[in-house]
């Protein structure tokens, strides 16, 4: 077992336990066609049957222990997860928008990187910073970006708000005073249906100012 | 008469006020019907058909059943019966993960005998094209005649003529939440429903048939959707099928509906073509029009639209049909036909404008009878600089060329009755509001908390307001329309003002004054007379003991108002070589009546905007006709405006009057009209046909070479 292995807690590799799931029939199907390319979908695409292990993740400085599937998403650990002593894990403030990759509604921060939880495998995230949108504020001190969207109503019915604001925070930590072309190429990577943009930039530009 | 008061009298009403559920919704913690999570709650999912027309000969769910996880599998539609568009549904599963009940679904064998189809308008109406409604006599409905005037004699008189064939593509609304609800029945005789509807009455009632339920034992709660658009007031086949299978399987089952079938089933705005012509007199007056027109609305009819639209002609003739196709059933969706209407006639009055040699501007100011669409050409004008305008349009130089344009409509939005409404006021000074409207996103439940506040000499953040939940009984329509505010508005105003008076009653002895010199300053109640007689509100309830004061509100005619009017003006930069089309900025002068709240009211006209920036330049359903399917259900290839689309948006909440007017869907109607004549302004060569992307630019800019 590798270093890095250990360092993400598991008692098992990942490589060893995808080899030796049994032989089922399901899972070429089942792995989501995000993966194909990756290290993981080549050896599931092999055949093996959907088994499961426990793996700890940090999400929100907070360690849970989670059972997961091969396929099981980041997002559907966040959103639809239970910890191993049966509590939801119950993050849904990520949505599930487009599911590939397209909307940004599921963002979330791993290791300060803004990350398409629809897109990553709960797997990969072990050992690794997790921030969702429920982590960002201190206590009830809000985070700069998420006063000023209240601030300017950079958002309505709110459903993208959360990914949204995750985007902004990172684009902010990256950048500090962005230019308007700046927050647009930040922020292009989510979508919002109600149409809130140019108050979203007014919030990004102000929230800039109060870091 | 009851009335708003003056501008100047509001401490509250006509500000911009940050909403309510702000902070919910920035730290994630407003939960959506999606974001419910029962105890021991199974995931839903539903077969849909592959295919745009077929006989269903046969559904094998047993494999499905015997997946382990799988707790409920039902048909969705009998054996015999035939499927109309790709989508419709056929079975559905609840399991004990969303990843079982996938699976589940792979394992429904399902025998189909397929059926010609038809999914677009030119196939649907082609000589011999498979019939495809038993109900219809072919594939277009009666056609829907209007006469008006005498045509011939209007064109006799007409010095100008234009005749032109317009077009705009199929949207679909995109919410995203997707539609969907969480069903959990407590016993069977009663069901608690989580939707994401625009309807929680609507839905409640809608329940409570099929179950055959008495209203009262069906809750349906929606405390935050995420986004309607219109395609939201009803469970539909889902909905139905999330209630059935937590009823088999004595479980809480969340279904809510793929990205996919989101585009494919749960609505759309129909198509429109129109073929025109029109004339017009040398001084300027629209004279005779003559319009053939059609659309379609998948399976359904409901491709209406109006044409002539805003601006008045004499002489007229239209004919109308709807064409059927195998696709899914349009929805109203924002301002439903009006964007394709106002598109139409935006165009057209440009190219009647431009053969009399007239300004559009002015050539709009002679047919146009609205005055505050007069008042609002003005101002908009001035907003984006109209002498900046091409008098001649595509001589800009460079490869870049810009232009501008501009564009009307009109919606009512006046609001009606059936809406019910409590003001409480508790003896710990506490307030509530309750009515059984819902926040789809425009700020309703923010709009209350303004209203109760100025009443009542309180804070918005004072008032704890509840919408969306059937539980309180007490009924009000659903957001469509633009109809939520003006018709809660009225209610809850009456409401906190009768509070207010059974307060001032009770405490007009311990000020030692007659009631009706009694009024709210800002947290606390005088004496008019004598304003050293001050009591706080703290105080003024700590009177009422144990007991509260609760009082219901009545509809009243003369707080709202209908008819919005509103006219954009747009300036864009197209690029000659690439094609690539960039709205530079937006001028939305929008009739809001009196805007309850300024803030979000803006962020409404905004979000009009964008949708209609949308329709104008991305958005469009792609059918192929050889498979039958939608080639772009996803975010990906079905484009919806993102950061780098949208311009500078200047909305000016133009208000008239101090009736209240809703807001929701006028402001997308102008867009694409302003839009699409900017275009012409930057290039010369008019685009007749939505989306205007940047293949018809380059090929329009190459015929016009030639
Ligand atoms: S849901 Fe993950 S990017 Fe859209
Ligand atoms: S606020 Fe509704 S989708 Fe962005």
């Amino acid at each position: 077992m590798s270093d890095k292995e250990k360092k993400q807690g598991t008692n098992i590799s990942r490589r060893n336990f995808l080899k030796g799931v049994g032989t089922g029939t399901v899972a070429a199907t089942v792995v989501p066609s995000v993966l194909i390319g990756s290290e993981q979908a080549a050896e599931a695409q092999e055949g093996g049957a959907i088994s499961s292990a426990t793996i700890q993740l940090n999400i929100n400085e907070k360690s849970y222990e989670v059972e997961v599937e091969a396929r099981t998403t980041l997002l559907t650990v966040l959103r639809d997860g239970m910890d191993t002593s049966g509590n939801n894990v119950d993050l849904t403030g990520a949505k599930l928008i487009c599911d590939r990759g397209e909307c940004g509604g599921c963002t979330v921060m791993v290791d300060g990187q803004t990350v398409y939880a629809c897109m990553m495998l709960a797997m990969d995230a072990q050992g690794k910073k997790i921030t969702t949108i429920e982590g960002l504020a201190n206590g009830d001190d809000l985070h700069p970006v998420q006063d000023a969207f209240i601030q300017h109503d950079a958002l309505m019915c709110g459903f993208c708000t959360p990914g949204f604001v995750v985007s902004s925070a990172a684009l902010l930590n990256e950048n500090k005073t962005p230019s308007l072309d700046e927050i647009k190429d930040g922020l292009s990577g989510n979508t919002c249906r109600c149409g809130t943009y140019p108050f979203i930039f007014d919030a990004v530009k102000t929230a800039s100012r109060k870091m | 008469m009851a009335s708003w008061g003056e501008a100047s009298e509001s401490r509250l009403i006509g500000k911009r006020i940050t909403r309510l559920s702000g902070k919910d919704k920035v730290t994630g913690k407003a939960k959506y019907t999606f974001d419910i999570n029962r105890p021991g709650m199974l995931y839903g999912r539903i077969l849909r058909s592959d295919v745009a027309h077929a006989t269903v000969m046969g559904i094998d769910m047993s494999e499905a059943e015997a997946l382990p996880g799988v707790k409920a599998v039902i048909p969705l539609i009998e054996i015999g019966n035939k499927l109309r568009y790709q989508g419709q549904e056929i079975a559905a599963v609840a399991a004990e993960t969303d990843d079982i009940a996938k699976d589940a679904i792979r394992l429904i064998h399902v025998d189909l005998e397929e059926l010609p189809h038809v999914v677009t308008e030119a196939d649907a109406m082609a000589d011999g094209a498979p019939q495809i409604r038993d109900d219809w006599a072919s594939n277009q409905s009666e056609p829907n005649i209007r006469e008006d005037g005498n045509l011939e004699a209007g064109f006799a008189e007409a010095a100008v003529e234009v005749e032109a064939t317009y077009h705009t593509a199929v949207q679909t609304h995109v919410c995203l939440e997707t539609h969907g609800h969480v069903a959990e029945w407590e016993d069977e005789q009663n069901l608690t429903v989580w939707a994401s509807t625009q309807g929680v009455f609507g839905v409640r009632n809608d329940f409570a048939q099929h179950f055959e339920l008495p209203a009262n034992q069906v809750r349906v709660i929606t405390e935050h959707m995420g986004g309607g658009f219109g395609s939201k007031f009803s469970p539909g086949v889902e909905g139905h099928a999330a209630a059935e299978l937590s009823r088999i399987s004595g479980k809480a089952v969340k279904l809510m509906l793929t990205r996919k079938a989101e585009h494919l089933v749960a609505g759309n705005r129909p198509s429109m073509t129109q073929h025109v012509r029109a004339g017009a007199t040398r001084d300027g007056r629209l004279i005779a029009y003559d319009m053939k027109g059609h659309g379609t609305g998948g399976i359904s009819s409901g491709a209406g639209f109006q044409a002539p639209y805003v601006y008045h002609v004499p002489n007229l003739r239209t004919e109308k049909v709807n064409v059927a196709t195998n696709a899914g059933n349009q929805r109203a969706m924002r301002a439903p036909g009006h964007p394709q209407a106002s598109f139409a006639m935006d165009s057209l009055m440009d190219e009647l404008a431009e053969k009399l040699g007239m300004n559009p501007l002015e050539f709009r100011r002679i047919n146009d009878a609205n005055e505050v669409r007069q008042a609002q050409y003005t101002l908009g004008a001035q907003e984006i600089g109209w002498h900046r305008r091409n008098s001649v349009a595509g001589s800009g130089t460079g490869v870049k060329k810009r232009g501008m344009g501009l564009g009307s409509g009109l919606w009512g939005g006046g609001g009606g009755r059936g809406t019910e409404a409590r003001v409480t006021i508790n003896s710990d000074g506490t307030v509530e509001a309750v009515t059984g409207t819902q926040d789809i996103g425009t700020g309703v439940r923010t709009v209350i908390a303004i209203i109760v506040a100025e009443e009542l000499g309180l804070a918005p953040t004072d008032i704890m307001v509840t919408v969306g939940d059937s539980q309180p009984g007490l009924p009000s329509g659903g957001s469509g329309g633009s109809q939520t505010t003006p018709s809660v508005a009225p209610v809850i105003k009456t409401a906190a003002a009768a509070a207010k008076q059974k307060l001032f009653e009770r405490i007009a002895p311990l000020l030692d004054a007659p009631v009706g010199d009694l009024r709210v300053g800002t947290g606390t109640i005088y004496v008019v007379s004598d304003r050293t007689k001050t009591i706080t509100w703290q105080q003024a309830a700590g009177q009422l003991g144990m007991e509260s004061i609760s009082e219901g509100g009545q509809w009243d005619e003369e707080l709202r108002q209908n008819g919005a009017a509103g006219t954009q003006f747009a300036e864009v930069e197209v690029d000659t070589e690439t094609g690539a089309l960039k709205v530079i900025k937006i001028v939305a002068v929008q009739d809001c009546g009196l805007a309850i709240n300024r803030l979000t009211t803006e962020s409404q006209i905004n979000g009009g905007v964008i949708m209609g920036l949308g329709q104008a330049i991305l958005e469009e359903r792609f059918m192929d006709p050889y498979t039958g399917r939608m080639l772009n259900a996803n975010l990906e290839d079905y484009k919806v405006p993102g950061t780098f689309e949208i311009p500078e948006i200047k909305s000016i909440v133009f208000d008239t009057h101090r009736k209240v007017t809703g807001v929701g869907e006028p402001p997308c109607i102008p867009t694409p009209g302003a839009i699409a004549n900017a275009v012409y302004n930057a290039i010369g060569v008019r685009i007749r046909e939505l989306p205007i992307t940047s293949d018809k630019i380059l090929t329009a800019l190459v015929e016009k070479k030639a």
